[in-house]
């Protein structure tokens, strides 16, 4: 990479307004080839939309936003996207392999020249997620870790120079999240991939992440996670005290406002879960 | 006339290559119908073509130009009402009652012979003249044509939305467009198996095939395979015993269905059930809203 010191995405001054309802402002914020962002926040704070403006499926209301250099072009081959999880339907005539491919060139107009050069490419991304063995299933019968890793190979057979991940990690048991983050490491150590991962867990990426956007609903903060996810920051960012505790290498957050339009419903709050909201 | 005296009529070789023509259109359609879950989609283009050439017929204006036009315009309406392959039941509903309801008094306004609303009602494949088949010919090029060069943005767009946005593919053009060409295909089979059946042409195969195979060209093309035999097979065995075409076809395809439905992938595929229900169970959560906070 030539261009190394240039930001792969450079958003000065943005703000998102859906009517009078405003998601962020005056958001500024550059991610560098190869680096790893993390995007935080509850529910509703636009976490998403962010992903929508850099794709140039939504507009800013105010500010610039460039990718790469340029405004956001829609379909661009240099923007990958893995997008929040779905199971899709167990009768669907779709293989894994078809997903993938579908990430180089479904995109495009006209008849497909059959080619081994886009079979090659294809079956390869497939070898580096490591998806053989299931690649030619249908994909209605694979597991939520089956899938994401052929979302990953999808988004990145493109060979993107960005990549946007919605949540990849929810609802993966452990093992595969981890995986599933070597996976994207690993890219953005080898190709200078930079990553925008939104997430509302932050411990199961904390080992490779760089900096942390955090989404609060009136502000926002950008930084490291030593920097951003502390009591300080988060009491200033939600104007209520909020502790952050860090308990064996995890990081844990108490007293954040719950979000009541929270799109996990109920579920979301999975109190059992979580010693720490008894009582709160 | 014997059955083979049969087979040298012009009649027969006539409906037989426009059997061809509509079911070659009505797999291909239909796959990708199927895909999209719009089958009542279809249902209502069908019906409310029959609407159209109702008001065709009380105008004294050929009834399959009604058909054409009246399915187009509800194609394009239902086009904008199911972006995203999402059908939005209620609505489609809704104008489907409201057009049979007008077909229905159109009906009651003619004054002609009833025959001719009958054909469309079940189909009349024997009653195809020369030069409709040009036209079904004509209109089969444009749809198949179309749906070679929106193949891949109509694949992508119909089992990964998401995904296909994000690559720049317009889900509204995509729809409209594949609802337009649903609408010629349905003006297409409504004159071989009618108005009430037309989904035994544009579902049917799709569904059986989708069954079969988990490749999507594959699965495309043995949709047309069936609607092929089908078809043919049905008025062949229309000319054996004196039954309604219609009727002949839709025993073939469903039985093919059924078969498939009992053979195919799916079944084999049961094993894997246990695992779909559990990544289908929902999401799991792992911390409350709005913390980055701790794994159970």
């Amino acid at each position: 990479m030539t261009n190394d010191s240039r930001s792969v995405v450079e958003i000065r001054g943005g703000s998102l307004r859906y009517g009078d309802r405003t998601l962020w402002e005056t958001l500024d914020l550059s991610v560098a080839p190869g680096e790893f962002l993390a995007v935080l926040g509850p529910n509703g704070v636009g976490k998403t939309s962010l992903l929508r403006v850099l794709l140039g499926l939504t507009k800013l209301s105010e500010g610039v936003v460039e990718v790469l250099g340029q405004p956001p072009r829609r379909g661009s081959s240099a923007v990958g996207y893995i997008p929040q999880q779905r199971a899709f339907d167990s009768g669907l005539p779709l293989r894994g392999r078809d997903l993938v491919a579908l990430g180089l060139d479904g995109h495009r107009w006209g008849l497909r020249r059959a080619s081994s050069v886009r079979r090659s490419l294809v079956g390869s991304m497939i070898t580096t997620v490591r998806a053989e063995s299931y690649a030619d299933k249908p994909l209605g019968l694979l597991s939520g870790g089956e899938r994401q890793r052929l979302r990953v190979a999808q988004a990145l057979v493109s060979d993107p120079a960005i990549l946007l991940c919605d949540e990849p990690l929810l609802s993966l048991d452990l093992g595969y999240q981890r995986a599933i983050v070597t996976l994207l490491d690993t890219r953005r150590a080898d190709r200078r991939t930079g990553v925008i991962f939104v997430t509302h867990e932050i411990n199961p990426i904390l080992p490779v992440v760089d900096r942390v956007l955090y989404l609060a609903p009136d502000s926002w903060a950008v930084g490291t996670p030593d920097r951003v996810l502390t009591t300080e920051t988060l009491s200033r960012l939600y104007g209520t005290p909020v502790d952050v505790l860090r308990v064996r290498g995890r990081i844990i957050v108490v007293g954040a406002p719950d979000e009541p339009d929270s799109a996990l419903g109920s579920a979301g709050h999975a109190h059992e879960h979580d010693p720490f909201r008894t009582g709160s | 006339m014997s059955f083979s005296e049969l087979l040298g009529q012009h009649f027969i070789h006539t409906a037989l290559l426009a059997g061809v023509v509509i079911a070659v259109v009505s797999g291909a359609v239909g796959f990708f119908v199927v895909v999209r879950g719009m089958s009542f989609a279809v249902h209502a283009v069908s019906e409310l073509g029959f609407t159209g050439a109702a008001a065709a017929l009380v105008l004294g204006a050929n009834p399959i130009t009604g058909l054409l036009v009246g399915s187009l315009a509800v194609g394009a309406i239902l086009g904008v009402l199911t972006v995203g392959g999402r059908e939005r039941d209620a609505a489609i509903g809704s104008f489907l009652a409201f057009g049979l309801g007008v077909g229905v008094f159109l009906l009651s306004m003619y004054k002609g012979y009833a025959t001719q609303a009958t054909s469309l009602l079940f189909g009349s494949i024997v009653g195809v003249s020369d030069a409709q088949l040009e036209l079904l010919v004509i209109v089969a090029i444009v749809v198949l044509v179309s749906l070679c060069l929106m193949y891949r943005p109509l694949l992508f767009a119909s089992v990964d939305p998401e995904g296909a946005e994000a690559r720049g593919v317009s889900l509204r053009l995509v729809s409209v467009l594949l609802l337009l060409l649903v609408a010629l295909t349905t003006a297409e089979a409504i004159q071989v198996v009618g108005v009430l059946l037309v989904l035994t042409l544009v579902i049917t195969p799709a569904a059986a095939a989708t069954r079969l195979t988990a490749r999507p060209a594959l699965a495309l093309l043995m949709s047309i395979g069936i609607a092929l035999i089908a078809t043919e097979g049905g008025i062949l065995l229309s000319l054996l015993k004196p039954y309604p075409t219609s009727s002949f076809i839709s025993g073939i395809s469903f039985t093919i269905y059924v078969a498939a439905r009992i053979g195919g992938r799916a079944s084999g595929g049961r094993r894997w059930g246990k695992s779909v229900r559990a990544s289908r169970s929902g999401v799991r959560p792992r911390c409350n809203e709005g913390f980055p906070s701790a794994n159970a």
